[in-house]
């Protein structure tokens, strides 16, 4: 929740120095968020490639606790899919939308480089809301929908920002499924972001 | 847009070459660079006049999107969920 209000914190700094054009607007003549972005990807490859231990220790795993990525994606394209037959954007935004699952930063990055900073700020809103709402909502989520669902609606932050939340929720026996959840739903954010963005 | 997965898979391969030092500044970096890009963010939305004027609109699209992704993934968790506790019972 500090780590959101942090991102949150910078994000409106930025938004407000844009408003009231402190800063000149020449300034986003130059791609400085693509390089910046480049950056980022680099780093976080690098500190999986750094840690192959975290790859090995995902056998232990209950056999079918394996798919609770899958149902995850699933279920959220199901849900926005909903959405797509009431609201003025195509089916593949909803999609690309969701598929950040909660990674926020990484999401409305590519989203506004993909599809402009309109889808991006959905992007971003959107994912925010999703983290909010599983540190918010777990106990209840738990007891409707069982220990799964707050890992579910976690999304790709279930290894690191909703982690503690969810363990005190659900018990220490869902630590592995909740970081191997957090793992694969994370590593499959820029693809499926990429993917949807691609589909016209 | 696709190289931008190069990067990565560039990271991950020096990463795995380089798995015998321990890089235990790396979570520092990437949340300075996410809030670099966040700040960058905020920046190019607020010079956007378009964006700006359609805020109040993208706010609750936003919301729906949250509570609909979410609710759907829940329901698959539920799904599963049930399916274990059947294998258990078993």
């Amino acid at each position: 929740m500090k780590g959101s209000l942090i991102i949150l914190s910078f994000f409106v700094t930025g938004l407000l120095l844009g408003l009231y054009r402190i800063l000149p607007t020449s300034w986003l003549n130059f791609d400085y968020s693509l390089y910046v972005l480049c950056a980022l990807m680099f780093t976080v490859g690098f500190s999986i490639g750094n840690q192959p231990e975290t790859i090995r220790q995902f056998r232990t795993i209950h056999s079918s606790v394996i798919l609770l990525p899958f149902t995850t994606i699933i279920g959220t394209w199901a849900g926005v899919l909903l959405l797509s037959f009431f609201s003025k954007y195509s089916l593949p935004d909803y999609l690309a939308v969701s598929s950040g699952f909660g990674y926020y930063s990484l999401s409305s990055i590519l989203i506004t480089e993909y599809k402009g900073a309109e889808l991006g700020t959905i992007a971003l809103l959107a994912n925010i809301f999703r983290e909010v709402i599983t540190l918010l909502l777990s106990p209840a989520l738990a007891k409707y929908f069982g220990k799964l669902a707050p890992i579910a609606a976690g999304g790709a932050t279930t290894m690191d920002t909703t982690f503690p939340v969810i363990i005190k929720t659900s018990g220490k026996e869902f630590t592995i499924v909740s970081i191997y959840h957090g793992f694969v739903t994370d590593f499959s954010v820029p693809f499926l972001v990429t993917l949807w963005c691609g589909i016209k | 847009m696709f190289y931008v997965l190069l990067f990565m898979f560039a990271g991950m391969i020096s990463g795995y070459l380089l798995r015998s030092k321990k890089f235990s500044f790396l979570n520092r970096l990437i949340l300075l660079l996410i809030w670099l890009l966040l700040f960058l963010l905020g920046l190019e939305v607020g010079m956007n006049q378009q964006v700006v004027n359609q805020f109040a609109n993208l706010g609750m699209e936003a919301f729906l999107i949250a509570v609909l992704g979410t609710l759907g993934s829940v329901i698959g968790a539920k799904i599963l969920w049930n399916k274990i506790k059947k294998q258990n019972e078993r």
